[in-house]
């Protein structure tokens, strides 16, 4: 964590405090307390990590082994399965768990080997441009479907 | 190469590996996911694009890809289930590395049916039925 101790050289050393003292939830002279983002994300990609194990490996199976496996897909096995709301739910919720989940693991390896400022800010708008893009993209596909294209 | 510093726990064992290996398969599936979204939009254009666009997947080389991305997605989502567990269960740290062997025993035994089940219609295509 580069940016923690982020005290500039002329104003002396960050000050140590004592082991095993309480976490410092403001910066020394700053009034408002540190947001819980990091918490919630922390606790999002576990229960989202969860979710996404059914989801994702039902997924697998049913397009890859059930059946023909691959060789059966296409549009109108789509239209079939698009028939049911179930099947509708399952892919929006797989499509946003798994579109949140990724773009927050991957904001995390962004800000582990991305060190310059600048670097790190465009790659960052660079990933959340195209998860809202892929998000909107996916979620209209499922709802405007239309079986009699 | 120099050598790890005495007493290390971490650097260059299971942990670490188990960690590089997550990273990598959660990228990839990132990336997956952004073409796959695309892919899948092309029902909205036409029949015959889409398709034409998923006869690409039942290709022998494709087909064996998508092997290599069952096998990602088992990997991310088993060793997925042993950070929650090392998270949440109070042994969870302790068994970490039990649970890693645990988890690359049902990755082979998970993967080995799916994909003889998937490359079984690519075989037949390439050498003739075996019957
Ligand atoms: C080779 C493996 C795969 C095949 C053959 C496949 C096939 C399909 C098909 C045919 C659809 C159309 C909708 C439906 O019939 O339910 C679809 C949609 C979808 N798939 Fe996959 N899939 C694969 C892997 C994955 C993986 C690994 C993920 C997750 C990372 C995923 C996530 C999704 C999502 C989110 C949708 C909904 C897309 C949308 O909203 O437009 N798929 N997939
Ligand atoms: C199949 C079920 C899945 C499970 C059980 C799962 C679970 C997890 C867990 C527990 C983490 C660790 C988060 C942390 O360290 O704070 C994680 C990280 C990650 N996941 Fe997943 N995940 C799944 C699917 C996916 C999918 C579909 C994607 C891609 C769209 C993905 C991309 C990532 C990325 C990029 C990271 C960050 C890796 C890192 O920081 O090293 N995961 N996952």
């Amino acid at each position: 964590m580069a940016t923690t101790a982020a005290a500039p050289a002329d104003r002396g050393a960050p000050e140590l405090v004592a082991p095993r003292s309480p976490q410092q939830r403001t910066k020394p002279g700053a009034a408002k307390v540190r947001s819980n983002f990091e918490l919630y994300a922390w606790v999002f990609m576990r229960i989202s990590g969860l979710l996404l194990f059914f989801l994702v490996l039902g997924h697998l199976f049913i397009m890859n082994i059930l059946d023909g496996g691959v060789q059966r897909v296409n549009f109108g096995f789509v239209a079939g399965r698009w028939a049911s709301p179930f099947w509708r739910m399952w892919d929006l919720v797989m499509l946003l768990l798994a579109e949140l989940h990724g773009t927050n693991g991957l904001r995390t390896v962004i800000n582990d080997y991305a060190e310059r400022a600048q670097t790190r800010f465009w790659l960052k708008m660079l990933l959340y441009t195209s998860a809202f893009l892929v998000v909107t993209l996916g979620t209209l596909v499922i709802f405007t479907f239309d079986p009699d294209l | 190469m120099p050598k790890a510093p005495a007493g290390t726990l971490y650097r260059g064992r299971e942990g670490m590996w188990s960690w590089v290996a997550h990273r990598i398969t959660g990228v990839l599936l990132f990336f997956f996911l952004f073409a796959h979204v695309l892919d899948t939009a092309l029902v909205r254009v036409s029949p015959s694009s889409y398709n034409e666009v998923i006869e690409v997947y039942k290709s022998p080389i494709v087909n064996l890809l998508e092997v290599g991305l069952v096998a990602a997605v088992l990997f991310h989502a088993l060793n997925g289930i042993r950070i929650i567990l090392i998270d949440f269960w109070e042994s969870g740290p302790k068994y970490q590395k039990q649970m890693l062997y645990i988890e690359l025993v049902l990755f082979v035994v998970l993967l080995v049916p799916a994909a003889y089940r998937m490359l079984l219609h690519t075989a037949e295509t390439l050498f003739g039925s075996a019957a």
